[in-house]
């Protein structure tokens, strides 16, 4: 009984460490700019100080929010489709075939999971500037392919190694070359495996900050997080904190939506990858 | 007269079908691998090779080759040291009580029977939310003018300016980052903790050990390699802190990292060479951190993986 108590208790505590501050996002977002100028301490708007849907409303009506969020959406979902695409290559190949280079690969993947992003922008700004990628979108999708790779490898490799052998076995009896195999057999059952990678590997692209602000210059290609960081509003000494808190809400919508979908998979996916491998 | 022979080692049957494995296998990776070199080992190549030049892209035709002096320069100033020792703190605070909270958090979420979902949803928020959104969230809280943090902690002056000194400035910007990371840990530690065979605890318990034996003699030992692949990982995660610097208090009162003061060299005041340099330590530093990690904890990867 008393073990009980605890886990409810502690499943309060949980739930409030997760969602407090994004009710308090949330909360700000409907003070008006009028009591954020004058300052308006306080978790909930005070009376009189609420602004309704006014802030959402300047938000969604600009145009360098409307054209973020744009090119938030298409990098990131190029991104992930293109990054996932080779990772299944590659995973495949690790969890499956015997060659000589596989341990290698594995390093790469690790060594480059825990490279420090920063210590690149110089170099890749300096190249991207003369080979014509910076501030473009393909600029900032070729570098969150490349630092999306390790998750999406370990995550795949660890779903293809639960995958039966035998079936692929048996369509190569029945004549099938290896690439038969994998294409017609092993394919359609990894797919749940894949579909998870693609989200984490979406979250990746969504939240990067370092090189949404360091390759782009203009609206052309700069993402969420950096036009949210570059939105300094009419005062720049006082940040319209209730703007941006609307900008914020409207950014986290896709990942509560894919969150609330996909939580199951999401869990399964972020253990499997990382302990299991 | 007994001739010895020596043995013949067999010579390793290369068959057409494992030579076609081999083929596809790398044909399979090559595309992976060369995407990941693409963006890292070549940029890194010529961060070294900028970093031996006093090079500004404001002046880009005044080159010049100056060796090893801009490292002679980044490691003479007290600048870098100041902000390494930062850093250091940054990741060894953050990590120490992600642990401690994590692991709370895994060991409810494991003994948790009822709305799984609901729980699973919520600590999932704070791992997908973007960190620059999560910097805001609390830079607002924390401030005196709009947020409600001061009126809620009863200690604290409802004037206090948190990102007037340096040492409340760290606080809050830890508070960002560890509130952001600490669902990722509590996820690895619970996969770890599903890995404990419940009969060895059952068994404790049988043979009456307390509920703390049973977490510090029984659970913790055999989860050993979970927590430390999720200190690595978070360690030099956490090594790396920029966004919450950036968006907080943009390196104000002596809250810059490593990380946030090579990019300042490099984008901000287009400082190539010694941004490069800068970049290489940098990245030597993660080295050291990775490999003080593996050899202080005995991080074993192949066992964590369940290969060994």
């Amino acid at each position: 009984m008393r073990n009980r108590i605890g886990i409810v208790v502690g499943c309060i505590l949980i739930m409030l460490w997760c969602l407090l501050p994004v009710a308090w996002v949330i909360s700000l977002s409907f003070k008006s700019e009028a009591a954020i100028t004058n300052g308006s301490p306080g978790f909930f708007p005070a009376d009189g100080a609420g602004a309704g849907w006014d802030n959402y409303r300047a938000v969604w009506e600009n145009d360098q929010f409307r054209r973020a969020i744009l090119n938030s959406i298409g990098i990131s979902l190029i991104a992930t489709m293109l990054s996932v695409i080779v990772a299944t290559l590659a995973a495949y190949a690790i969890a499956r075939l015997e060659f000589r280079g596989k341990k290698a690969v594995l390093t790469i993947a690790l060594a480059i999971a825990m490279f420090p992003v920063v210590s690149l922008v110089g170099p890749l700004f300096d190249m991207w500037r003369a080979v014509g990628l910076y501030d473009t979108w393909p600029g900032l999708i070729i570098p969150y392919m490349s630092f999306t790779l390790p998750l999406a490898i370990w995550t795949l490799s660890a779903f293809f190694r639960e995958i039966p052998w035998e079936m692929e076995q048996a369509a190569q009896v029945d004549g099938a070359t290896s690439w038969q195999a994998f294409r017609k057999v092993i394919v359609p059952l990894a797919a749940p495996g894949v579909f998870t990678a693609a989200i984490l590997t979406f979250f990746f692209a969504w939240n990067d900050f370092v090189f949404g602000i360091s390759l782009t210059s203009t609206e052309n290609a700069r993402p969420i997080p950096a036009s949210l960081s570059f939105f300094v509003g009419s005062d720049p000494f006082n940040r319209p904190a209730s703007l941006l808190a609307a900008g914020a809400v409207i950014a986290t919508i896709p990942i509560v939506v894919i969150v609330l979908i996909f939580q199951r998979k999401i869990v399964a996916g972020l253990t499997s990858g990382a302990v299991k491998g | 007269m007994s001739t010895v022979t020596a043995p013949v080692k067999p010579k390793a049957v290369v068959s057409d079908r494992s030579r076609a494995e081999t083929r596809l296998g790398q044909k399979l990776v090559a595309p992976a691998i060369v995407l990941m070199l693409l963006v890292t080992a070549f940029p890194m190549l010529r961060a070294l090779y900028l970093s031996t030049f006093d090079y500004a892209l404001t002046a880009p035709d005044e080159r010049d080759f100056v060796g090893v002096r801009n490292y002679l320069t980044a490691l003479t100033d007290p600048l870098f040291w100041q902000t390494t020792g930062i850093t250091v703190l940054y990741m060894v605070v953050t990590v120490a009580i992600e642990l401690v909270i994590g692991f709370a958090f895994a060991l409810v979420m494991h003994r948790v029977v009822f709305a799984r979902g609901v729980i699973r949803t919520s600590i999932l928020i704070p791992y997908g939310i973007i960190t620059v959104v999560s910097g805001f969230a609390w830079q607002f809280a924390f401030s005196f003018q709009n947020g409600f943090v001061n009126g809620w902690l009863p200690f604290v002056a409802d004037d206090f300016n948190w990102f007037g000194q340096t040492g409340s400035a760290v606080a809050a910007i830890m508070v960002s980052e560890i509130w952001k990371t600490t669902p990722f840990m509590s996820l690895l530690l619970l996969a770890g903790l599903a890995q404990v065979s419940e009969d060895m605890i059952e068994a404790a318990k049988v043979d009456g050990a307390t509920w703390t034996q049973r977490l510090t003699k029984v659970i913790l030992p055999n989860m050993r390699a979970a927590i430390m692949v999720a200190v690595l990982f978070r360690a030099l995660d956490a090594y790396r802190i920029f966004d919450n610097i950036f968006v907080m208090t943009a390196g104000a009162q002596k809250t810059e990292s490593i990380s946030f003061l090579t990019y300042r060299q490099t984008i901000e005041q287009f400082q190539l060479g010694m941004g490069s340099a800068l970049s290489v330590l940098l990245f030597l530093s993660v080295l050291v951190v990775a490999f003080a990690i593996v050899k202080l904890f005995r991080v074993d990867l192949a066992q964590a993986r369940q290969e060994a």
